[in-house]
C-alpha cells in the first residue's frame, strides 16, 4: 500500500514538472508580454502545487510545511503577475498585432481628453522605445 | 456610547483573529505540539497582536457564519477544478504548432464591496482559463483574455466573473 | 522506482528552467525579464523541494518557504519600481 502511494507521489511530481515545462515553453513561444504572463503564472502555480502534493505523498511528515508553502504560492503568485501586467500596460509596452480590443486603453484616453492638464502618456512610451 | 462599545468589540475580534492566525502559522511551521513550542507561540503571537492590532484588518471581513464556511468549501472545489481546466487548455494552446490565440483586454463589473472579496476575485480570475487581471478600478476589473469570446461588458461579466462571485458574495459581501 | 521518477521530474523542471532562462536573456523589454525571473524563482522552489526529497532532509523546506516569500517581494518591488509608483 505504501509503495502504491509512493508511486502516486512520483507520478504527481512528474505531472507537476511537465506543467512547469509547458509554462516555460509558453513563456518562449507567446508573442507579447501579457500572453507570456498568462503562460508563466497559471502553469507554474499548478505545477508547483502538484510537486508539493507529490512530496507530501512521499513524506507525510512534511505535509504541514508543504501546505504552508502551497498557501503562500496560491496567494502570492497571481498577485505578482497582476502587478507586472498592470505596470506593462501603464508603460505602454507594445501588444501583439493579434490583440483586437483594449478597453483599458480606450477608457484611459477618454479620461485623458476630459482632463488635459494630466501629463501625457507618450512620455513613457518614448522612454520604453529608448530602452529597447 | 453605544457606537464606542461596538467599535471596541470590533477591535477585540480583530486582535483575536490576528492572534489565532499567527499561532496557527507558527504551529504549522514547527510541526509539533510540545509544551515549549506552544508557550513561545502564545507569548510571541500575543505580543505581536497587542502591538499591531490593525495589521490583518482585511482577514476579519470574512463572515463567520455556517453558510460562509459552506460557500468557502465549494469555492475552493470550484477553484481547483477551474485551475486544472485552465492549465490543460493553456498547455494545448502552447503545444499546438499554429499557436491559436485571440487576445484582447475586456472590461467586467463586480458586485463585491469588500476589499478582501475583490482581491480574492482578482486572484481567482488570474488563475482561471485564459484570463489575467490587469487593473482594478472601483467596481470595474480590466481582464486580459487569451481566447476572447466577446468584448461586450455583460457577456464578458457572465463568462468570467459570475462563477466565482456567487460564492464570494456569501463569504465576504 | 520512485527515485527514478524523482530524477525524471527534476530533468523536466530543468527544461522549464532553461526555457525561462532563454526568455530572461532574450528580453526584449525589462518587464519580460521580470516575468521570466518570476518563473525562474518558482522553478527554483521546486528544485529545493526535489533536493529535500533526494537528500531526505526536511529542513530544506524552510529554505523553500523563506525563498518563496522573498522572491515574491523582489518581483513586486522591481515591477512597481518600473511603474514609477514608489
Amino acid at each position: 500500500m505504501s509503495a502504491f502511494i509512493d508511486f502516486l507521489g512520483g507520478l504527481s511530481l512528474l505531472a507537476g514538472s511537465a506543467f512547469l515545462l509547458f509554462g516555460g515553453l509558453g513563456l518562449v513561444r507567446m508573442p507579447d508580454i501579457f500572453n507570456r504572463i498568462q503562460a508563466g503564472t497559471k502553469t507554474t502555480t499548478l505545477g508547483t502545487l502538484l510537486t508539493l502534493l507529490g512530496a507530501a505523498m512521499l513524506h507525510p511528515e512534511w505535509s504541514l510545511k508543504l501546505l504552508l508553502i502551497g498557501v503562500f504560492l496560491i496567494f502570492t503568485n497571481p498577485l505578482s503577475s497582476q502587478v507586472t501586467a498592470c505596470t506593462a500596460h501603464y508603460r505602454g509596452i507594445k501588444k501583439s498585432s493579434l490583440t483586437k480590443v483594449d478597453r483599458l486603453a480606450d477608457d484611459e484616453s477618454e479620461s485623458m481628453e476630459k482632463s488635459v492638464s494630466k501629463n501625457p502618456d507618450s512620455e513613457h512610451k518614448d522612454k520604453e522605445e529608448a530602452e529597447l | 456610547m453605544l457606537t464606542n462599545n461596538k467599535s471596541n468589540v470590533f477591535v477585540k475580534r480583530r486582535v483575536l483573529v490576528m492572534f489565532a492566525t499567527l499561532l496557527l502559522f507558527w504551529l504549522m511551521l514547527q510541526g509539533s505540539l510540545g509544551f515549549d513550542v506552544i508557550f513561545i507561540g502564545i507569548l510571541v503571537a500575543g505580543l505581536i497582536a497587542y502591538l499591531y492590532p490593525s495589521g490583518l484588518s482585511f482577514f476579519t471581513e470574512f463572515r463567520a457564519t455556517p453558510e460562509a464556511f459552506k460557500a468557502g468549501f465549494r469555492y475552493y472545489a470550484y477553484f481547483f477544478k477551474e485551475l486544472v481546466k485552465s492549465n490543460i487548455r493553456l498547455a494545448s494552446v502552447v503545444l499546438s504548432p499554429s499557436l491559436p490565440i485571440n487576445p484582447g483586454i475586456v472590461k467586467v463589473r463586480t458586485k463585491l464591496k469588500s476589499k478582501m472579496g475583490r482581491l480574492m476575485l482578482a486572484n481567482s480570475i488570474t488563475l482561471t482559463p485564459g484570463t489575467l487581471t490587469v487593473e482594478l478600478k472601483d467596481e470595474w476589473i480590466y481582464v486580459h483574455w487569451v481566447l476572447m469570446e466577446s468584448d461586450d461588458i455583460e457577456a464578458a461579466t457572465r463568462e468570467i466573473v459570475s462563477g466565482f462571485e456567487s460564492y464570494l458574495e456569501v463569504m465576504y459581501g | 522506482m520512485v527515485d527514478l521518477l524523482i530524477i525524471l521530474a527534476a530533468i523536466l523542471a530543468g527544461g522549464a528552467f532553461l526555457f525561462a532562462l532563454w526568455r530572461f536573456l532574450l528580453g526584449p523589454t525589462r518587464l519580460d525579464r521580470v516575468v521570466a525571473f518570476d518563473v525562474l524563482t518558482i522553478v527554483s522552489i521546486t528544485f529545493i523541494v526535489f533536493a529535500a526529497l533526494i537528500e531526505k532532509r526536511g529542513i530544506y523546506l524552510d529554505v523553500a518557504l523563506v525563498y518563496a516569500l522573498l522572491s515574491f517581494l523582489g518581483v513586486i518591488a522591481i515591477a512597481r519600481y518600473l511603474g514609477d509608483r514608489f
